[in-house]
């Protein structure tokens, strides 16, 4: 058996091994073992549907109808991914489908072509703190960012800083809340977080930087308020 | 190799973090972050941005919705599908 432990997901031993006696536990209809993946994964999961459809009981629902869907295909479940990123995978594309069927109406949506959150060209800092091209030190910080010292371990507790955040991500593009929370916040691997969002290495990593900045820039306003 | 600049920098940290830049991208990088105070701030900053980040990890599972899934899940077992 191995014992590293190491994965994060409290599971033991080779993942293969754990996974296939996880579904077969399920086939067998074993509903201790079906309430601890659901105590495992839920959460995250409902978070997740939220970035595509902001009310909290209907992202439940998504939720839901996610694990329905696992289960009704289990069977065919061949093991090419994970469990976890196919759980994921099948919630984003539920979410996905939910928030095009209530926003069609709605002007801004997912799914308008930037929930991408990939085009155009989005500066991780805003060029005006840079000099400009053809004067000296083209490039360099006009005004260097201050250190924030010691604030963030400090306020990581705070409520209010806590709302600054979860409102800055709210504000991101879906794809990029996406990633940012799948990475950051649930802990997930980049080679997960491609899986379960169906996008290539290089995608995820231009994603997460998008949020990562902004999210950044929400913060240095936050701390420069005070 | 011209120096990086403060401006391409911003742009590299994830890469940089996820350690996805090229050997000499790499090397640019931390030439730059090693004498330039604005971007070691930047760079720390961005750390701090992942700490808070990850901060917000909440579990809370609503007991009405593990009723649901455990309802939904005696339904999945007896229709045998």
């Amino acid at each position: 058996m191995g014992s590293d432990g190491s994965d994060g997901d409290g599971a033991h031993g080779a993942p293969e091994t754990d996974e296939a006696r996880l579904i077969a536990s399920l086939l067998r209809g074993d509903e201790a073992a079906f309430m601890r993946l659901v105590e495992q994964y839920q959460a995250a999961m409902v978070r997740l549907a939220q970035v595509y459809v902001r009310d909290r009981a209907v992202a439940e629902e998504v939720a839901q109808d996610a694990w329905v869907a696992v289960l009704k295909s289990l069977r065919q479940f061949e093991g090419r991914s994970s469990f976890k990123t196919w759980l994921f995978h099948i919630l984003v594309n539920a979410a996905r489908t939910r928030s095009q069927r209530e926003r069609r109406s709605v002007p801004f949506s997912a799914l308008a072509p930037d929930a991408d959150g990939l085009l155009g060209d989005e500066p991780s800092v805003a060029p005006g703190r840079f000099r400009p091209a053809g004067e000296p030190s083209a490039g360099g910080w006009i005004t260097l960012p201050q250190p924030w010292d010691d604030q963030p371990e400090a306020s990581a507790d705070s409520r209010e800083t806590r709302e600054h955040i979860a409102a800055a991500i709210g504000r991101l593009p879906a794809n990029q809340q996406s990633v940012i929370r799948l990475r950051d916040i649930e802990g997930y691997s980049a080679d997960d977080v491609c899986q379960m969002l169906g996008i290539s290495d290089g995608n995820q990593r231009v994603l997460l930087h998008r949020a990562r900045s902004r999210v950044r820039q929400a913060l240095e306003s936050y701390f420069a308020e005070d | 190799m011209p120096e990086m600049t403060c401006k391409e920098l911003v742009e590299l940290v994830t890469a940089y973090f996820e350690d996805a830049l090229p050997a000499d991208e790499r090397l640019r990088f931390e030439r730059h972050v090693g004498v330039c105070s604005g971007c070691s701030t930047y760079v720390e900053q961005m750390r701090q941005t992942i700490t808070l980040v990850g901060g917000l990890r909440e579990e809370d599972v609503s007991p009405a919705a593990e009723q649901h899934l455990l309802q939904a899940f005696r339904g999945w077992k007896r229709d045998g599908s």
